[in-house]
């Protein structure tokens, strides 16, 4: 029988951590996503997997223990929320610079400064175009569901030790909140200590005789070497564009006009698609859910067929920037959004489309 | 029988002292004089005597030691400005039977890193903390530290630490030491032979002591640094007792009941 | 009764001319070289032959590249 629970997303996510084999959270509370320490303390994962769970003394602290961790060769996470999330991108960037795999979950709430503690998608940007110092890219999950909250823990674990990446779920406070019900799968074991020096080559985990010693170190003095570095970098993330994009179309078959919005967006057009084909208007969703890579061919492929995009974000616009990007300028894209914490209601969206590309009808398809 | 030559002295039978394997070939970047070459050497030593390299992992820090990695032959990972003792807790919460220790200065540990000392002291975290202190920040070319002595002269504070304005030097190894999480905290110095032994004997204990689990051992190294103090490396150890050690005195601070 | 006697091996092209080595010999016996070793340091040296092998320059070496030995003789 399947094991079907109702979580909210932020304890969809420590579950999905803990059956995935997850070896280590480190993490500092903050609204809205203390469930996930409540939740992983209160499941005693010490006992039940051998997981380690430590409430850190900041969120600067936290993200350097999952780094040491990591250089372990151990699957490790935090998360935390906007204001949190800033003051780890030291680390972040130390990751990058090593290329430790681990998994980040940012529950966005408003901003900037204290902003709000309600959902926001503000922090796009600082997810998918590097966030801290320095040339990187993580790749970026965008979950849509509780269930995806769930799935994202296993997922972002493999690719993150598939492309030796940091992972960022990239959720919000109402992805993190809402319950829903969680389909769980089996609990995978956590790896042994002589499997990791077996498998992760290059973890540091004490020298034995019979390899060299392994450093983690983001530093080389030498320009022309962290030049080499650094395209080396650059080459892992073209490839992960090339193989890693994820997204969800919805009644985009015959669509004339396209959403494209992620997670808690995506959902209240998910809605609008309805509210529109009651309504006569073909109209589909783009849903990326990997954020980087982003689905740049996808929104070309559509950009083509469809005769306006309205990008939906509960930001003041910063994945339209790719869309934009995707797009080429073959079709109108305009942006829709709420700030502060607001979620934008189905026909508010709708309404927005129809205005920007039916009533108006400013923009045309111009080939 | 007389004395023996030279050439009979120097045979690998006779060998009483040499640098242990546990260093790297690499020659060492620091300036001539300096502690750190000596702490490292310590530090390997006593590693490779208890036979620990395959179960060692060292944090480097960021600042003069930055490089340790090059220098020590073991498995290590370089930390962020300050993060060393979150990077040792992450490594030794997922190992718990491994050595794992941090060897920072005194702006990485005292100013910077403050809060994940303090906090990975007050955890009680099994971890070693290696600190060198010299009262300056030596890399970044002689400016004041949380450590530099009332009236000392920094690049910052050119005419003088003016502890009205700049504030005052932080003890910060008195300060771990109150802490119930701290279980050995030793102060030495690396200057003349008898102050190695002693240290070396410092870092014995601090090594030891983390297989029982019984919370953090910090060995403090009061060091100098000629180049940043401006003195010749002779002249800033005769410094460095005449006025680091009356405020950093040298011994144990907290040992075992 | 035994006696005994060292000797010191100095990795000239290491040595960085500290000098923290001279004053910890009770026996005098090192002292900087005139010349100059390839990075331009005058380097530490042997001056008589009163070595006792007791390490401390050893020891406090910072560079690590002073090599002791100590032989027993009657």
């Amino acid at each position: 029988m399947k094991d079907v629970r109702l979580m909210k997303g932020n304890e969809a996510i420590a579950e999905g951590a803990i059956r995935a084999g997850c070896d280590g959270y480190f993490g500092y509370p903050i609204t809205p996503q203390s469930e996930v320490l409540e939740y992983l303390m209160a499941n005693k994962t010490k006992e039940r997997t051998g997981m380690i769970v430590l409430q850190a003394e900041s969120e600067v602290a936290s993200i350097h223990m999952v780094y040491g961790g990591a250089a372990a060769g151990k699957r490790v996470m935090t998360s935390s929320s906007s204001p949190g999330i800033s003051l780890m991108q030291e680390g972040i960037s130390f990751m990058a610079g090593t290329e430790l795999p681990c998994l980040l979950l940012n529950v966005v709430r408003g901003g900037p400064g204290l902003g709000t503690i309600q959902p926001s998608q503000a922090d796009y940007f600082q997810a998918v175009k590097g966030g801290g110092h320095g040339d990187y890219k993580m790749i970026v999950l965008a979950p849509a569901s509780v269930q995806e909250m769930y799935d994202f823990a296993k997922l972002g674990f493999d690719l993150a030790f598939k492309h030796r990446i940091q992972v960022m779920v990239l959720s919000d406070g109402a992805i993190g909140q809402m319950m829903e019900k969680v389909e769980l799968d089996d609990e995978r074991p956590r790896w042994t200590d002589e499997e990791i020096v077996k498998m992760h080559t290059w973890a540091a985990t004490g020298k034995t005789k019979n390899r060299e010693r392994n450093i983690i170190t983001s530093l080389d003095l030498n320009p022309v070497k962290q030049e080499i570095i650094n395209r080396k970098l650059q080459a892992k993330f073209r490839k992960i564009e090339e193989t890693e994009v994820r997204f969800e179309t919805i009644q985009c078959e015959d669509a004339e006009y396209l959403f494209v919005a992620y997670g808690s967006s995506a959902r209240v057009c998910q809605k609008a698609v309805q509210l529109g084909r009651a309504k006569g208007i073909k109209v589909g969703l783009l849903r990326p859910i990997t954020l980087f890579p982003f689905p740049y061919k996808e929104v070309k492929r559509l950009a083509k067929q469809v005769k306006g995009i309205q990008c939906i974000e509960m930001s003041a616009g910063q994945m339209i920037e790719d869309v934009r990007l995707g797009v080429e300028g073959i079709v109108g894209v305009e942006h829709y959004g709420r700030l502060g914490g607001i979620i934008p209601a189905p026909d508010e969206v709708l309404n927005v489309l129809e205005q920007n590309f039916i009533k108006a009808k400013i923009y045309e398809r111009t080939h | 029988m007389s004395a023996p030559t030279r050439e009979d002295i120097c045979q690998l039978e006779n060998e009483v002292y040499s640098r242990t394997t546990l260093l790297t070939p690499a020659p060492l970047s620091y300036c001539p004089g300096c502690g750190h070459g000596t702490a490292h050497r310590l530090i390997m030593e006593v590693v490779e005597e208890m036979n620990l390299q395959a179960d060692t992992i060292g944090v480097a820090p960021v600042g003069c030691s930055v490089l340790a990695y090059d220098f020590m032959d073991i498995d290590m990972q370089q930390a962020a400005h300050g993060r060393a003792p979150a990077v040792a807790t992450g490594i030794k919460r997922l190992y718990p039977n491994k050595f794992v220790f941090t060897y920072q200065g005194d702006g990485d540990l005292a100013a910077i890193g403050t809060g994940e000392t303090i906090h990975a002291c007050n955890r009680g975290e099994n971890i070693t903390i290696f600190f060198v202190n010299n009262g300056i920040y030596g890399m970044t070319g002689g400016q004041m530290a949380p450590t530099t002595l009332p009236n000392m002269k920094t690049s910052t504070s050119p005419f003088g630490r003016d502890v009205e304005t700049m504030g005052y030097p932080l003890k910060i190894t008195e300060l771990i030491a109150n802490l119930p999480g701290t279980y050995f905290v030793s102060r030495q110095s690396v200057h003349t032979a008898a102050n190695v032994r002693k240290a070396k004997k410092a870092i014995e204990k601090a090594i030891q002591y983390q297989k029982l689990k019984k919370g953090l051992c910090f060995v403090e190294i009061v060091s100098n640094c000629n180049s940043g103090w401006k003195m010749t490396p002779l002249d800033s150890n005769k410094w460095m007792e005449e006025n680091m050690f009356p405020f950093y005195p040298l011994g144990d601070i907290k040992v075992p009941k | 009764m035994a006696k005994v006697k060292g000797a010191i091996v100095v990795n000239i092209e290491r040595c960085k001319g500290c000098q923290i080595c001279v004053p910890t010999c009770q026996q005098k016996s090192i002292a900087m070289s005139e010349a100059l070793n390839s990075k331009g340091y005058h380097y530490a040296m042997t001056i008589n032959d009163e070595c006792n092998g007791c390490i401390n320059c050893g020891l406090v070496c910072p560079d690590g590249v002073i090599t002791v030995y100590r032989k027993k003789y009657d």
